[in-house]
């Protein structure tokens, strides 16, 4: 018998560029830090060695202009993965990854396609204030022509990230500085992981939890503490924005009638409040309680451990939702 | 001959000096071509003007919707910048670009059809005037945004070399021509893709049609050193040339050995084209912002004309020939309206085609234009 490979989070996005740039000369990865420096999380440690400096290339801190680089060169067939040391920094390449990438197949007609990756950290990384605090989610996933991934473990980190480098549209990929460094269980053999296929991460029958990357852990916690009450909770991790899976999230809340949307990000016109729009639209009748939802505060993020702690989700706003949408308190 | 080069009142004053180091400017490299190659020249220039008379009919005819730029007044620009590259090198221009489109050899009927919102449009109606695609033709847009083609210049230089170098283990082979705006200068995208051509190497040429006005804003009035573009190049250690745009035959000599060089050295460089559009900056656009005085002393040195001029002094072109040319070309626009007004609008399908590459939830995958399509011709949807 053999024991299950156990590796960080970020080896396994490792393995996912470096297995891909070997069986694929057209990928290639660019960003600020990732050859000389090893990635400034070191996700792309030693990928310099092996690739060399055509394939892994350093930028200045340009990220519109290596981001619209990147655009032209998968305009022509290439495939570009992109760091941002972190999405907050995506924020000034606004331009290109939402005007050029996800519309060039569209304003074309159909001539030129756009396969390329935008990946790197999202969400809180822990007290950095709010300038490099973003989660992107909601802002960027309104936009149509674009593919949204984000990962919570490492077997999805890699499976993911290898599905989103062969996806013919772009693909923002979205980590957790957070989860970089978590282990989990990644096979040595080859696999992807299709997108638009959520993971029901625990069965329950009294409420289904919805999330995607870092609170998923969150709500598998709080799933715990509440089994010792009595409430027996099902967790789906969503794993992809677009194509988002809702007839997963649809079978499940029918079964259970209950439903809490757990969501990094700001709750106005947020992906918590589209899940709780399409579930109130397909399940209006099977529910028990309107949709509930779990998401940081709608203020800038604060700089103070304790107001940050405060302003994020985490298990104890779950276990409350939870509670109130099943009525136990 | 000498001649002072093109300037708005507005604009420079004195041409800063060519550097001898990027590939320098010939002078009679286009008069030693065929005299045909030039009546080539001279005809596309012809078409894209008529072509944008009438463009501005169809405009104010309510056929063309949103925003529309013409080119005329810069004809020599686009057809020279594309005599001088070879007909695989990328191009990618802003948003005033049927005359890139035209010169590269898009044809007219697929522009105009684009611009009236017809599925044998080159994007079948998805894009408009302002966003002209040709792959056949290595035409990688028309981009709406000011500066945007900038970064993306930048790529598909970086992406010709890593084709030619990393996937197939040669030589870097191609340039990439960039055109932009004067006012395309102040926006950041530039500055970052400039730094980033430079620094990596990209065999990449920025064309900037300087007609000196970006809309209303004359150049000094939004650009510092408007007198000598070539500083900014400097600053990201790119050459720099200065070109007359109104000249097709100083284009050629100008770009020809420009282009030699950065495809030879696999470098950057910058081109500051003295150019002037005759109509307003957009299909409403009284001209307040400049005088009657100056439009007439640039439209007194028009580039067809002086095209004509030429090869008459050379006698390759008579008075005949040259109204031969006048109808073909009038034909062809004529052919091309009619052919776009025959094409049908797109069908409602089509919202949901070309969002994605592959099928999923409302999307209906991709599929080539007509334009690309080996069936195509006259049998397609523009019947006549
Ligand atoms: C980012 C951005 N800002 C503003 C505009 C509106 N706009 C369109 S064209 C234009 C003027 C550009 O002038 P220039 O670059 O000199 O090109 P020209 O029109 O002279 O060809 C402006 C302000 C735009 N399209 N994009
Ligand atoms: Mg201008």
């Amino acid at each position: 018998m053999t024991v299950q490979r156990e590796i960080d989070f970020r080896d396994a996005l490792r393995e996912a560029m470096s297995e891909e740039m070997r069986r694929d000369k057209r990928v290639f990865l660019m960003g600020e830090e990732v050859a000389e420096y090893n990635g400034a999380y070191k996700v792309s440690r030693g990928m310099l060695e092996e690739f060399g400096p055509q394939r892994v290339i350093d930028t200045p801190i340009s990220e519109s202009g290596f981001a619209g680089l990147c655009i032209g060169a998968a305009m022509t067939g290439l495939r570009p993965v992109v760091e941002f040391m972190s999405w907050s920094f995506s924020l000034v390449a606004a331009d290109p990854i939402l005007n050029n990438a996800p519309k060039m197949l569209y304003m074309s007609g159909g001539q030129f396609g756009c396969p390329i990756v935008f990946r790197g950290n999202d969400g809180a990384g822990g007290q950095l204030g709010s300038t490099h605090s973003w989660c992107v989610e909601a802002l960027y996933a309104n936009v149509p022509g674009l593919k949204m991934a984000i990962p919570s473990d490492p077997y999805d980190a890699k499976g993911l990230l290898k599905t989103a480098i062969r996806d013919d549209n772009p693909v923002f990929f979205l980590e957790s500085e957070r989860l970089l460094s978590v282990k989990g269980p990644v096979p040595e053999a080859e696999y992807t992981i299709p997108f638009g296929q959520a993971l029901v991460r625990r069965r329950g029958t009294d409420a289904t939890i919805v999330s995607f990357g870092r609170p998923v852990h969150f709500c598998l916690e709080a799933a715990e503490e509440l089994a010792k009450e009595g409430i027996d909770c099902e967790v789906i991790d969503g794993r992809t924005i677009r194509p988002l899976d809702i007839d997963t999230i649809v079978e499940s809340v029918r079964r259970t009638s209950r439903c809490v949307v757990v969501d990094q990000s700001w709750p106005f016109a947020s992906i918590g409040s589209e899940i709780a729009a399409q579930v109130h639209q397909r399940c209006f009748d099977d529910l028990d309680n309107h949709v509930h939802r779990v998401h940081t505060d709608d203020v800038p993020t604060p700089y103070a451990w304790e107001l940050e702690q405060a302003y994020l989700p985490n298990a104890r706003k779950i276990c409350e939702a939870v509670r109130s949408v099943t009525y136990r308190q | 001959m000498t001649r002072t080069l093109p300037v708005s009142d507005a604009g420079s004053t004195r041409p800063n000096a060519v550097p001898a180091k990027a590939g320098t400017s010939r002078r009679g490299l286009a008069e030693q071509l065929p005299a045909e190659t030039l009546v080539g020249w001279l005809r596309d220039m012809m078409l894209i003007r008529e072509f944008e008379v009438r463009t501005m009919q169809a405009y104010q005819d309510k056929k063309i919707g949103g925003f529309c730029h013409v080119y005329i007044g810069q004809e020599a620009v686009a057809v020279g910048c594309t005599a001088a590259a070879a007909p695989t090198d990328p191009m990618v221009t802003a948003y005033r670009d049927h005359g890139h489109a035209l010169a590269r050899g898009m044809d007219p009927r697929h522009c105009m059809a684009e611009m009236f919102g017809r599925i044998g449009g080159c994007a079948k109606g998805k894009g408009g005037s302002m966003h002209m695609f040709d792959k056949a033709h290595h035409l990688y847009g028309g981009h709406g945004i000011v500066g945007a083609q900038t970064p993306l210049g930048a790529g598909l230089a970086f992406a010709t070399k890593y084709w030619d170098e990393v996937v197939n283990g040669g030589r870097s082979r191609s340039v990439t021509l960039c055109f932009l705006g004067d006012g395309a200068l102040n926006q950041g995208a530039f500055h970052e893709a400039m730094n980033l051509a430079g620094l990596m190497n990209l065999p990449v040429i920025y064309v900037v049609e300087n007609n000196g006005y970006s809309m209303g804003t004359a150049i000094g009035r939004g650009t510092t050193m408007a007198h000598d573009l070539s500083v900014k190049a400097a600053a990201y250690g790119i050459e720099a040339v200065v070109v007359d745009g109104m000249d097709v035959l100083a284009v050629y000599d100008g770009m020809k050995p420009l282009v030699d060089w950065c495809r030879e050295e696999c470098r950057p460089a910058f081109v500051d084209m003295r150019t002037y559009r005759y109509k307003g900056h957009s299909m409403s656009d009284p001209r307040k912002y400049r005088t009657r005085d100056e439009e007439e002393r640039f439209e007194s040195e028009d580039p067809i004309d002086r095209l004509v001029g030429h090869l008459e002094r050379r006698k390759a072109l008579d008075k005949e020939s040259l109204a031969e040319l006048n109808r073909d070309v009038k034909q062809q626009v004529r052919d091309s309206v009619k052919w776009a007004e025959a094409s049908p609008p797109p069908p409602i399908e089509e919202l949901f085609t070309d969002v994605y590459v592959d099928e999923w939830g409302p999307y209906r995958g991709t599929s080539l234009p007509e334009m690309l399509r080996e069936d195509a011709g006259d049998a397609g949807s523009g019947k006549q």
